[in-house]
């Protein structure tokens, strides 16, 4: 019991000193807010919004940035920087609802395959092969011909596109832990497959797939602008980062505002992730990058 | 482990050689993965809703044309039927009518090729100089100001994406002091100045991202060799800094960068097709496109086919290379 309670303190203890770590990362840090602050605009995108994303004012198009529109306006005289804060909030949607399908597929593919091997894990791995045999974008590109372009397709795609990835580091993770002396104990104690690959394997691989998370969060991003540019994703006149690039592509002489602030968010969210990422990958994962 | 040892004591044998057994095995791999992809590619269009004819015929959608199609598809006979037929077509070059132009999928590839080809061995060539260059310069300069320009341009290179670095640079250099042209493709065959000229920023927007993958691990990988043991040792018998650095530290570091080129090589795929779309090259990313936008699906599946092979056959090549090099990979795999 009190070896319990001890292991339990040593624990936390590790724990705060792996935020402390993290928290006097200063680049890490600044990522951190920055990801913050894209995540708390995407949630309150209404109340952020100055002006509304859709509503067009053909009185005042293409205006330069200026007080009462701060980052322009684009074509159609729409607010560019409500346009950006919506925009936002597709990608941060797309962002996480990408890594999550991603991780609900490819957690339990890659225990599996980790845990039993042999069969399992030649069919699983072969599986993971096929789909890295196409390149990301010839897949979604694939998926969205055959589903249609659309937010929740663009989600999909990408969120299938990460699944290899998943798959092989959960995979990676339980064929370490799955000698560890901690888990022939659960298995000595009669713990069954099930308790022992969720109660004391997945747990264990948390700080890796914790990593594959910040790695895959501004993937997505950059995959929702990409697939929306290429008229993949987001359809007009909803508000998109990649929508609202690709139409700026007409206007680059005139008005090339369009095209760099919504830009400057994308390039800002992934940047701020990746930083997080890296403090991330320093603080918790000890051997270096897992990929 | 055990066949490594046993095989190490006669390396002259060629069967239960490591470096055979690793190929065989990689190789082995391959096809599986190779046949998966085909079956995938083939299945992607018989999975549409619908009639597959319906799909292949694109906009022409007479009765007539659709039992033409369906004729020419054998799309009444048995799948595995029509899936051997597919692949037995393919093999030897034929994949099929493009349903928008009429002409051979086969004929539209080989002319595209040329043209990501060329964008890609450009990309690769600006990858590598200013990558290895930079990741040099910061493993050597470490803690100076060098080292952390180097750092900060390859955070840069990896957070802003293609395809806004495509636009910027055409705003500031076809635009704003237009020394490029900012789209457009002339073959290097017809005017080689004219084609560098589009093809530079293309190039740009597609092998930033690559360099600053590859300055990343030159750095980290020359930081370990600085510190290994052959280093001191070319120090102390007198090699200059410039010896020292080129011949060992260096040599020693492009086996981690050669592959990582190979593993990036998904990235440049996906890559050239959005820059295609931004320069308006006619190259395999604008092909591929295209054919989504215009449901030509025939098109469609010929590219991907293409595309995944060759991307499966570029990787086993860089497997099978980088075992060459390092004896510790193909001692692993083996197994």
């Amino acid at each position: 019991m009190t070896t319990l309670a001890l292991t339990g303190i040593r624990a936390r203890a590790a724990r705060s000193g792996k935020l402390r770590a993290l928290r006097k990362n200063k680049l890490a840090m600044t990522g951190g807010v920055i990801a913050v602050v894209f995540v708390l605009a995407a949630l309150f995108a209404p109340l952020v919004a100055p002006y509304d994303p859709a509503q067009p004012n053909f009185d005042n198009v293409l205006a330069a940035p200026g007080w009462s529109h701060w980052l322009g306006t684009d074509d159609l005289g729409r607010d560019q920087l409500s346009r950006v804060v919506y925009g936002a909030r597709a990608s941060m949607q797309v962002g996480v609802l990408a890594v999550v399908l991603a991780f609900v597929v490819g957690v339990p593919l890659g225990l599996l395959a980790g845990y039993y091997g042999k069969f399992t894990d030649s069919v699983v791995s072969r599986v993971t092969d096929t789909m890295l045999a196409f390149p990301f974008l010839v897949l979604a590109v694939g998926l969205a011909a055959v589903l249609g372009p659309s937010l929740t397709n663009a989600t999909i795609a990408i969120g299938i596109s990460q699944i290899p990835a998943v798959i092989r580091i959960t995979r990676a993770e339980t064929l370490r832990l799955k000698h560890v002396d901690y888990v022939a104990a659960a298995v000595a104690n009669g713990g069954g497959d099930g308790t022992v690959l969720f109660r004391h394997i997945l747990p264990n691989a948390t700080s890796a797939l914790t990593v594959q998370a910040t790695v895959g969060i501004p993937a997505a991003i950059i995959g929702e602008a990409l697939l929306s540019f290429l008229g993949l994703g987001v359809q007009p006149p909803e508000p998109s980062l990649g929508v609202m690039l690709s139409s700026a592509q007409s206007f680059l002489a005139p008005a090339p505002w369009m095209a760099v602030f919504p830009g400057l968010a994308v390039v800002a969210a992934t940047l701020a992730f990746n930083l997080l990422g890296d403090g991330l990958r320093d603080v918790l994962d000890p051997r270096g990058a897992t990929r | 482990m055990t066949t490594a040892q046993i095989s190490l004591k006669r390396p002259g044998l060629l069967t239960g050689h490591p470096m055979a057994k690793y190929v065989l095995t990689r190789v082995r791999q391959s096809v599986i993965t190779l046949f998966l992809v085909s079956v995938v590619v083939f299945a992607g269009i018989r999975a549409l809703p619908g009639d597959p004819a319906l799909a292949l015929a694109g906009e022409e959608r007479s009765p007539k044309a659709l039992a033409a199609i369906r004729a020419e598809y054998g799309l009444d006979d048995n799948i595995v039927i029509q899936y051997a037929r597919f692949i037995g077509h393919a093999l030897q070059g034929d994949l099929g009518t493009s349903s928008r132009t009429g002409l051979p999928v086969a004929d539209a590839i080989g002319q595209a090729l040329p043209v990501t080809l060329e964008l890609a061995a450009l990309s690769l060539l600006l990858a590598i100089v200013l990558g290895i260059g930079a990741g040099v310069v910061a493993a050597v300069r470490r803690g100076r100001p060098a080292e952390w320009i180097a750092n900060a341009l390859a955070l840069l290179g990896l957070s802003i994406p293609t395809f806004w670095l495509g636009i910027v640079l055409v705003l500031a250099f076809a635009i704003a002091v237009p020394v490029f042209a900012a789209s457009g493709f002339v073959p290097f065959g017809t005017d080689p100045l004219d084609n560098l000229r589009r093809m530079i920023l293309p190039a740009i927007v597609l092998g930033s991202g690559l360099a600053a993958v590859v300055m990343r691990q030159t750095r980290a990988a020359m930081l370990d060799s600085l510190s290994a043991d052959y280093v001191r040792t070319a120090r102390a018998k007198g090699l200059s800094r410039r010896e020292v650095i080129g011949g060992h530290a260096l040599r020693n570091s492009l086996v981690t960068v050669v592959t990582v080129l190979g593993l990036q090589l998904g990235h440049l795929i996906s890559g050239a097709v959005v820059t295609e779309q931004i320069f308006v090259l006619p190259g395999f990313g604008k092909l591929t496109i295209d054919a989504v936008f215009t449901r030509d699906y025939a098109t469609l599946q010929g590219v991907v086919l293409c595309t995944s092979f060759a991307y499966i056959f570029i990787n086993l090549l860089v497997d099978v290379a980088y075992s060459v090099i390092d004896p510790r990979i193909r001692l692993g795999g083996a197994r």
